[in-house]
């Protein structure tokens, strides 16, 4: 452990970040780096727990403590070292995770927790600074042919621990350049896309072939990837958002968040635009849905200049601090203010969108809402709601993005070409730790598995899977799990 | 006797079994033969009855006995009655023969004996049968009694000298047992020689001191005289009928225990094949062998080695100083000549280890000595009419004390010897000198003797390992991350062996799914009741690791090449070391290098096969005549893996041995699998010489090239701390066990397996206990393949990092904890928020073992054997409640906060909580507002006694001596200085500051009378408190616990290995003790087969979870349950393993103002968690069918062992011995159903309470006086309970309750006396005066008519003032060893102190008038002592690391002057009188004592005073 009594002396402090009013006039990453002197005390907060509770929170299941360690000790390598072991890509991670892990911190029972993200973000730059960042796979190949479809988190993760353990791993991409919702999905602000392409050269390097502008289900034929390659692994996402089916929804100025995310990523991107404009400059904008997405959207509407942003959500609103029915060390459910949000926007919980209504050219101009209220059990959970009667009121507008998640995979295509069976939820029949389908020789990992979830956990699903891949391919595997593995028969 | 009731059945095992006792001798120094001897002995013995024992039948006591000279006179009239005609004494020799009743039996006995005779050519005169009368004994002695005779042999003439026809029988004897053990097995437990010589005989038996003299008609017979007599009563732990295991034995009579006897039988029989002596015939010398008898006791097997060195023409004194060497190594004030025949003597023998008082005698030297621990004692005293008498207690016969010329004690390593013939006593010095000049040992030794640094350089050496190496080679000896940053990191940097906290809750080394170490199967032993722990940082100087290496040479002669052999300092060889001795050839001496290495195809029997290659290699290497084996696994690649070196050495040791050449080599272990301290105790006991840790040394070099090491130590100075740090823990190990010295460790084997086959054990880790099965050598072979190919194995991607570990912090990929982030989060969940069924998720996560699986219990299941019954049948909650305690976790350790609500918890449901080892603040006794109570029920009393006052006792509802402690048996503790604030430093009678040292042993505790006394100490200081004795579970756990029953402890906690809250070295966390379950059973199963169960509670705690793991424990026989770690996570801990750090960010193990405030548990939901345990045992119960917890102890029958184990290791594990159900007597129950006799009717302090009630009632002062003899024990005691009860602890006003004794008091003599005694003894005492002093002033003085000069002369006895907190003693003699130790506040007088006086003092002042022993002020850390050192040689004697010697300030002089005036006042003392008047030249020469962290306190304070 660094500093026995690190945890006393230092507070929990985040890298400066530029002033609002300043980062929405670009779509430039606008947190800073710690000085290494500030990186030394943050890390020497940690308190390297008898149960690591962080460790155990996080789903790829850092080592956290042990990086911590080498952080405060500025031991480069073995930090690198540790943190790779469970991470392909701290680089995404340290920028864009929830950081369950921080939740579970053990110094969060009374103080703020350990700034893990940002320590594991600095490694990973440090890393890449001091080179230490290269190409792993063995020289001697398997001979074994791995397609993995789909370049998300998932994907790539399965591609790269694939890769390490000496199979020739193509990786099939439908759009123009690999990352999937990274690339599309999140705006520069919170990822700038030089990471990705960096990662995507050390994978390159390391012997991955990525394919790109290629569908498989349209391009490929599904049965002729399944038939070329001595395995599939499929990460596609989730990609169907959920739709807000109400009176009105064909107004002109109503759009899926990802949409409107993706065109702007592209064009920051300098990739061709080939959808119809969507721009929030100088318009009403409202965004419906709380979450993460809502909230790429109400930053991506300040730096287009929207009028005004009003962010709807249907739950009300969040206590700010645990309750009983969310201790420590589980995720809290607690009213987040993210840095879209201080760079202006309107928040309202607990109010239900009745109605779109639009102008006689079919553009949207107001919607109908209600405020709703919400009856809690004895833990103060929301059960039941009921619309506040009188409440019905119309709130000016000319662009909504609905950002209200997403259902499950596309099914047409690849998925229905093979015949691949599903589960309840619609999404991808594997089951987790085997993620083997229906279809021999064809796996799946990540959201087109899992449902809709983190960066952090399609990480750790294309790892996982990867293991099980090498083992079907192989008849075992060396490659690293996050949970603890029966030795023997790992060894033999 | 019923056979079969005898042998090893479940867990029990006979060798387990120990004894100890009182001892003593009378004689007459000119060998004047009286009957008056005899009577006189047999007196002494009565007087020792309480230091022996009876069982479960009060009339069979555990062994009593008396060796005389052969009474001729009365033999020669006995005789010619039977027309046997005896010749001149000395003409004939008299064997005193049990026989077995049954005539057949009895007769071939006697043909056998009669060939024998016969092919010795030795003429047998007759036999007599003796007269007993056995209406006496008891009826468990009864059962076994056997046919006593005596045989007559005549001496022929051929044999002219006395010795020779001594050796003649010696021969006749052994040749005798060893046919009839051959021949007539049946006979063979039943046969046997009490004594057969022509000078003395013995009369034993399993009998009680009184029934001796009436059981055996001689001894009353007035005809029988004698000019010495030797006698013993025996406390066993055991009360299984064994008359022979009485004592006296032919030569000694033994009170101790030699704690490293297998090792020593393991070097006898090394040497067996050398052995060759002048003084027997090649075929007398077979004869001999054996020499030691197989199952038979250690002093049994003591006294068979000494017979065979006498016999081959050494000395009976020389033969005990070879045996029981003093402290020599290091000791530079010791005698050259002396010193050069004690390491002389250790190049062939290494000393028979342990407590010892032991009386010898050869027919004409009578002697006594005392190991060089002292940890038993013996008073002697001699008259002007020449006699001696010496034994454990003083005042054990009545003497006119006008006769007495002096009175003595033996000190730790001294002799006492008289010589019947010469008629004089031969003091110490004078007969070692004697001894030790018979040889030039000195010159031998600077001739022969090889001192590593002298070698030469090497010839050649090994390249070093390169860093991807040492890579490779961590992964095939399975180093894991944790390893290197938990174990050797610290080691190097800091150069002391790592502290952890919180106990282990990951699975057994044969339950594991990861990559065991062999020695992780390996339970290190540890000292406990029987013998105690040692000391090894505070009484460094009774330790040492020298070791030689070479041939042992044949043991029955002396010849100088003996001593031609490599010396070491210590065992831990470095990589130039190993090479040196690589390339050793000084002419005559060489060594060889084997690889230790198997074929890596993973057949069966591959590693077989490496290992009998290896053992064929080692027996050539002798044959060629090699002197050092080097085995070496440092030629490993991808075809070959390493034979774990513990596998290599201990097969390599016991081939020699079975071959007998053991003796001949060293065994060096050139290891890559030694990094961590256990590992080098364990190949060191197994055998191994010496160790070069090549492995362990590489990653050291590496870490610091590599800049990993916070540190700017250079490389050498890295590897000098890391074999300090193993030499250190190596220390540690030793003294847990009792053990002094690393040649009696050697080879010692005190471990217990666990999970090795007894196949594998029995081949090749012989004589050690194995007993739930697991491993054969083909599983351990795939366990040493499966690292192996994670070093090999190049096919796949290269990894970079090693394995996790995980085995002190939880990691998800490291090893299973049972508190993980789930259970601990559910636990939490379910008892803040009062939800059961989160409990059952909880419970759930816990109690599934079926794929992970952790513990013995894991391992178990239900058995139904009635019919379920509705839950509501079952006993309700609140009465099983009653039944939970918490663990002992002291105010210190643990915050206020945290200890107080344990206590509210546990005394809202009628449970019990433990004050741990720190005292308890008064106001926790007042009841809260609210109507709840802070008081802890359990009030503990461990070795360092904190707090520990008549007041504190009084308190209570159950007084618990804590023997040991899971997570550290065997060890004692430290509080550092920083975690001692006003309030703890209160509460522990200690000064805010300075730190404080809990000793490993209760000093008051090294044998099982010592218990029995305090326990007696206990019940009188407050008879209405249950006595509890805590003990850890290990092998052999279960004879103790009958011996503990049988010392009359009301209730028996049985702790597990793992469980313990505080901060331990880490490898005593892992490696030392057992699961509770192994304890328990074995405890359950011994009390009941000893007829003990239904006296004692029996009780189980250690990583105690969930109801399933209590019902668990009380089918296997515990009816009272202890959760401690649990009860912790439910006040909030999250088991962060931090505690020593003082930095729990929870509140609950720091002492931090600002994190205690953190602390967030409630009182509700420590109760919530005792409910839902409860309720789940009620849940179960129901299932099983039980009633009531009654019902349920003891039913073994209703467990199973699973039957879907998966795992490849746990299905090999055998419970059978666990599960083994035992049934009860007749009338006996299976759990606690009658009370302890305490023995308490008679004792003296009623009548004190008589004299003393207008004191109680109204403070009057009151007056009288008593006589009292050594029986009187624990005096002041109950009467100072009362004290306590009515008037807490201000107690009553000084000088109102004015008693005067005259006589010897006996043991404990105003322990734990309370304020307002004043006692005045005018005689003598014995060990214990003022222990716990509360307050009252002791004055002790010789008898106003002796004439020897009191200063000079013994008054009290052994460990006086022993955690005194307050009052005062003046005594006017000197006290015995260990004066004072750990006072806290009271104040002393005294004219000279033995050895170790004041050790680990926090408090009080000591004042000594006289001359003081060794290792004075050793761990002191408070308190003040002066000593009044006229001749200026109190410098050498005081251990200076602690303390300064200053001179006195005008402060002290004043002390000390009103000290003088009220010991003179007092006892009239001569030497405070000269004092007084000679003051001003007088106090010149006294010394203060002043401890360096105490003066440092005083003096912030005086600073912070002035600042202000």
């Amino acid at each position: 452990m660094g500093k026995p009594t690190g945890f006393q002396e230092f507070n929990r402090e985040l890298p400066g970040k530029t002033a609002p009013d300043a980062r929405v006039k670009n779509y430039n990453e606008f947190v800073g780096l710690y000085t290494a002197d500030k990186l030394n005390e943050q890390s020497a907060r940690c308190m390297n727990c008898g149960i690591p509770f962080c460790h155990s929170g996080c789903p790829l299941g850092n080592i956290i403590p042990e990086f911590n360690d080498a952080v405060y000790r500025k031991n480069w390598v073995e930090a690198y070292e540790i943190l790779s072991s469970t991470n392909n890509f701290p680089e995404f991670t340290g920028r864009i995770c929830p950081a369950p892990c921080e939740s579970a911190c053990v110094l969060g029972i009374n103080k703020p927790p350990v700034a893990i993200e940002e320590i594991e973000k600095h490694i990973i730059e440090i890393a890449y600074e001091k080179n230490l960042v290269k190409p792993v796979a063995p020289l001697i190949k398997t001979g074994k042919r791995v397609a993995v479809v789909g370049s998300g988190p998932a994907g790539l993760a399965a591609a790269a621990q694939l890769s390490k353990a000496g199979h020739i791993v193509t990786v099939y991409e439908r759009d123009d350049k690999p990352g999937g919702l990274l690339r599309y999905g999140i705006p520069d602000f919170k990822l700038e896309k030089w990471v990705i392409d960096r990662r995507i050269q050390v994978l390159e390097a390391d012997g991955v072939e990525f394919i790109c502008n290629t569908e498989i289900g349209k391009h490929i034929a599904a049965e002729e990837l399944v038939r070329a390659y001595d395995a599939v692994v499929m990460a596609g996402g989730s990609t169907i958002p959920r739709d807000l089916p109400i009176p009105g929804r064909q107004f002109k100025g109503v759009h899926f968040a990802m949409d409107f995310l993706k065109q702007q990523n592209k064009r920051v991107g300098n990739s061709p635009v080939t959808t119809e404009d969507i721009w929030a400059t100088d318009k009403d904008v409202v965004v419906i849905g709380g979450g993460d997405t809502g909230s790429d959207c109400v930053g991506t509407s300040n730096r287009h200049g929207a009028k005004s942003i009003l962010q709807f959500e249907f739950m009300p609103q969040p206590p700010t601090s645990r309750t009983a029915a969310m201790p420590w060390p589980s995720y809290p459910m607690v009213l987040k203010t993210t840095s879209s949000h201080e760079e202006g926007c309107q928040r309202h919980f607990g109010i239900n969108t009745k109605e779109f209504l639009g102008d006689e050219e079919g553009n949207l101009r107001a919607l109908k809402v209600t405020d709703v209220s919400w009856e809690t059990d004895f833990l103060g959970r929301p059960t039941k709601f009921a619309e506040i009667e009188g409440s019905e009121r119309e709130i000016p507008c000319q662009r909504v993005f609905l950002a209200m998640g997403f259902l499950n995979p596309q099914y047409n295509g690849m998925l229905e070409a093979l015949g691949v069976e599903l589960d309840e939820r619609k999404n991808v029949k594997a089951k987790e730790g085997v993620y083997r389908t229906n279809i021999s020789k064809v796996f799946a990992c990540g959201d087109m598995r899992r449902g809709q979830s983190l960066v952090v956990w399609a990480i750790s699903e294309g790892r996982e899977a990867a293991r099980k891949v090498d083992e079907f391919l192989t008849g075992h595997t060396l490659l690293e799990s996050k949970d603890a593995v029966n030795f023997y028969e790992q060894a033999f | 006797m019923d056979l079969t009731d005898c042998p090893q059945q479940g867990l029990y095992r006979p060798e387990f079994e120990h004894d100890s006792c009182g001892t003593g001798f009378i004689t007459n120094i000119n060998g004047h033969k009286s009957n008056q001897i005899v009577r006189d002995a047999l007196t002494i013995l009565e007087n020792m009855e309480h230091r022996g024992a009876c069982g479960c039948d009060p009339d069979s006591g555990d062994g009593a006995g008396i060796l005389i000279q052969l009474p001729h006179e009365f033999l020669m009239e006995e005789c010619s009655n039977l027309e046997m005609s005896l010749p001149e004494a000395g003409d004939y020799g008299v064997g005193m023969i049990f026989f077995p009743k049954d005539s057949v039996l009895k007769k071939a006995c006697r043909n056998i004996i009669s060939s024998a005779a016969e092919k010795l050519g030795l003429h047998i005169l007759g036999y007599r049968k003796v007269p007993v009368d056995n209406t006496v004994i008891g009826e468990t002695a009864r059962q076994a009694e056997p046919d006593a005779e005596q045989l007559f042999i005549l001496r022929p003439h051929s044999i002219s000298t006395a010795e020779a026809f001594e050796r003649k029988l010696f021969v006749l004897r052994r040749y005798i047992n060893k046919t009839v053990l051959e021949t007539v097995a049946q006979a063979g437990e039943h046969f046997y020689f009490t004594s057969l010589s022509s000078k003395t005989i013995i009369y034993k038996g399993q009998l009680t001191t009184y029934q001796l003299r009436q059981y055996y008609i001689d001894l009353a017979d007035p005809r029988v005289a004698s000019g010495f007599a030797m006698i013993h009563s025996r406390f066993s732990t055991n009360t299984f009928p064994s008359w022979k295991l009485a004592q006296p034995f032919r030569l000694i009579a033994h009170n101790g225990e030699i704690n490293t006897l297998t090792g020593n039988l393991n070097w006898f029989y090394a040497g067996v094949k050398s052995l060759a002596s002048s003084y027997f015939t090649s075929e007398e010398m077979e004869m001999l062998l054996p020499v030691i008898d197989n199952n038979q006791s250690d002093s049994a097997c003591l006294d068979n080695i000494i017979e065979v060195l006498l016999h081959s023409g050494r000395s009976l004194p020389h033969v005990m100083m070879m045996l029981v060497p003093e402290a020599w190594d290091g000791n530079e004030h010791m005698d050259p000549i002396k010193k050069a025949f004690y390491e002389y003597h250790a190049t062939i023998m290494e000393p028979w280890d342990g407590p010892a008082a032991i009386s010898f005698t050869d027919g004409r030297l009578v002697g006594a000595l005392l190991d060089r621990n002292g940890l038993r004692p013996l008073r002697y005293v001699v008259t002007n009419d020449n006699r001696v008498i010496a034994a454990s207690e003083a005042g054990v016969l009545t003497i006119d004390e006008s006769t007495v010329i002096s009175k003595g004690r033996l000190q730790p390593g001294k002799m006492l010897l008289i010589d019947t013939v010469q008629g004089k006593i031969i003091k110490d010095e004078e007969i070692k000198q004697q001894i030790a000049s018979q040889q030039p040992y000195g010159r031998w030794l600077d001739n022969y003797q090889i001192r590593m640094e002298e070698l030469a350089e090497p010839r050649l050496a090994f390249a070093s390992l390169s860093a991807d190496s040492v890579f490779r080679y961590q992964q095939v000896f399975g180093y894991s991350r944790e390893d290197i940053e938990v174990i050797i990191k610290p080691m190097a940097v800091d150069g002391k062996e790592p502290i952890g906290s919180m106990g282990t809750d990951v699975p057994l080394a044969v339950l594991s799914d990861k990559p065991q170490h062999l020695s992780s199967y390996f339970k290190q032993f540890f000292a406990q009741v029987t013998n105690p722990p040692i000391d090894p940082i505070r009484e460094r100087l009774v330790m040492s690791l020298a070791t030689f290496i070479g041939n042992n040479g044949n043991l029955l002669d002396e010849d100088k090449m003996h001593c031609h052999c490599v010396k070491l300092k210590h065992p831990i060889l470095n990589n130039h070391e190993v090479e040196k001795l690589r390339s050793i050839d000084t002419g005559l001496f060489h060594a060889k290098t084997l690889q230790t290495y198997f074929k890596a195809d993973g057949q069966p029997g591959s590693l077989e096969k490496g290992i009998a290659r290896l053992c064929r290699y080692a027996e050539d290497a002798v044959e060629d005549g090699f002197e050092v084996l080097i085995l070496s696994d440092r030629a490993i690649d991808s075809e070959h893996a390493p034979i774990p070196s513990l596998l290599a050495v201990s097969a390599v040791h016991h081939h020699l041995i079975k071959k007998g050449s053991r003796g001949s080599v060293g065994l060096v272990v050139e290891a890559g699998d030694a990094w961590e301290v256990h590992h080098f105790a364990a190949l060191l006991a197994f055998g191994a010489s010496a160790i070069n840790p090549y492995l362990a040394l590489s990653t050291i070099e590496n870490l610091k090239v590599s800049g990993d090491l916070e540190t700017d130590l250079p490389t050498d100075k890295l590897f000098y701390n890391y074999v300090k740090s193993i030499c250190d823990g190596l220390l540690k190990i030793f003294s847990k066990m009792g053990i002094s010295t690393l040649q009696s460790y050697h080879g010692s084997q005190v471990f217990e397996i666990l999970g090795l086959n007894k196949a594998v054990v029995d081949k090749y880790f012989c004589g050690a206990v194995t007993r739930i099965e697991g491993l054969g050598l083909d599983e351990i072979a795939r366990e040493a393949l499966g690292k192996h190919s994670m070093g090999f194995n190049h096919s796949k991607g290269e990894t970079r990092l090693l394995q996790e570990g995980g085995i002190y912090q939880w990691k998800r990929r490291g090893e299973q904890h049972l508190f993980n982030p789930q259970t601990v989060h559910l636990l939490q969940h379910a008892t803040r928020t009062n939800d059961f069924a989160v409990y059952k998720n909880y419970a759930k996560l816990v109690n599934e073992q079926t794929e992970k699986h952790f513990t013995i219990r894991g391992l178990l299941d239900f058995t139904h054997h009635r019919e379920a019954i509705s839950i509501e049948e079952v006993e309700p909650v609140e009465s099983i409640m009653k039944r939970f305690a918490t663990g002992a976790m002291s105010f210190g350790s643990i915050s206020h906060e945290a200890h107080s609500t344990l206590a509210i918890a546990m005394n809202r449901i009628g449970g019990k909580s433990n004050t741990g080892e720190g005292g308890e603040d008064e106001m926790r006794y007042e009841r809260m507002e609210n109507g709840d109570s802070m008081r802890s029920a359990i009030k503990q009393i461990a070795s360092a006694r904190f707090g520990v006052t008549s007041n504190y006792l009084t308190n209570a509802d159950e007084l618990q001596i804590k023997m040991a402690q899971g997570a550290k048996p065997g060890e004692g503790g430290q509080l550092p200085g920083h975690k001692v604030d006003e309030w703890i430093a209160k509460t522990r009678h200690s000064t805010p500051g300075v730190g404080l040292i809990s000793p490993p042993p209760h000093h008051d505790i090294y044998s099982i009378e010592d218990l029995a006394q305090l326990i007696f100490d206990l019940k009188n200081a407050n008879r209405a408190a249950r006595i509890n004795v805590k003990l850890v579970s290990k092998a052999g756990v279960g004879t103790i616990a009958a011996g503990v029953a049988k010392a009359h402890a009301d209730v028996i906690l049985i702790a597990g290995y793992d469980g313990g809250t505080g901060a331990s070295p880490i490898s005593s966390i892992k490696h030392a003790g057992l699961p509770w379950e192994l304890g328990l059973a074995e405890a359950h199963q011994t009390l009941v087969r000893n007829k003990l169960r239904s006296r004692v509670v029996l009780q189980a705690d250690g990583q105690m979870k969930t109801g399933r793991d209590l019902v668990i424990a009380a089918l296997m026989g515990a009816e009272e349950w202890g959760v401690a770690t649990a009860a912790l996570v439910a006040g909030g801990c999250i088991m962060m393993r931090k505690c020593h750090l003082n930095t729990c960010p929870v509140g609950v193990a720091t002492q931090d103002p600002e994190l205690r405030k953190l602390f967030s548990g409630k009182p509700e939901h420590i109760v919530n968690l005792f409910r839902f345990l409860a309720e789940d045992m009620r849940e179960i119960m129901a299932e099983l069918g039980f009633r009531t917890i009654q019902e349920m102890v003891g039913r073994v029958q209703f467990l199973r062992v699973r039957d879907n184990i998966q795992s490849w290791k746990a299905k090999k594990v055998d419970l059978s011995g666990i599960l083994h159900p035992v049934t009860n007597q007749k009338g006996l129950t299976l759990y606690n159903s009658e009370s302890q006799d305490h023995g308490m009717a008679e004792i003296i302090d009623w009548k004190l309470l008589e004299a003393a009630q207008q004191a109680l009632a109204d403070k009057t002062p009151v007056f009288a006086t008593f006589d009292v003899k050594n029986i009187d024990r624990t005096i002041g005691t109950l009467l100072s309970n009362e004290i306590s009860k009515k008037y807490g602890s201000v107690g009553l006003p000084d000088n109102t309750i004015n008693f005067k004794f005259k006589g010897s008091a006996g043991q404990s003599f105003g322990a734990f006396a309370a304020k307002g005694i004043s006692f005045e003894l005018e005689g003598e005492a014995n060990d214990y005066v003022g222990k716990g002093l509360s307050g009252a002033q002791l004055a002790i003085y010789p008898a106003a008519n002796s004439t020897f000069t009191p200063e000079n002369n013994i008054i009290i006895g052994n460990v006086a003032m022993y955690g005194a907190t307050s009052g005062e003693l003046f005594a006017r003699g000197m006290a015995g060893e260990r004066f004072a130790v750990r006072n806290s506040g009271a104040t002393a007088v005294v004219e000279g102190v033995g050895d170790h006086g004041c050790e680990y003092m926090t408090g009080g002042r000591a004042l000594i008038l006289g001359k003081t022993g060794r290792n004075f002020a050793a761990g002191m850390s408070g308190g003040l002592a002066w000593i009044y050192d006229e001749d200026h040689t109190f410098a050498e004697n005081c251990n200076p690391e602690m303390v300064d010697l200053d001179p006195l300030s005008t402060k002290d002089e004043e002390h000390i002057l009103t000290l003088l005036k009220k010991h003179a006042n007092l006892t009239q003392s001569e030497v405070a009188k000269k004092l007084l008047s000679t003051w001003d030249a007088a106090k010149l020469n006294f010394v203060k004592v002043f401890p360096k962290e105490y003066k440092r306190v005083l003096q912030e304070k005086e600073y912070q005073a002035v600042s202000k």
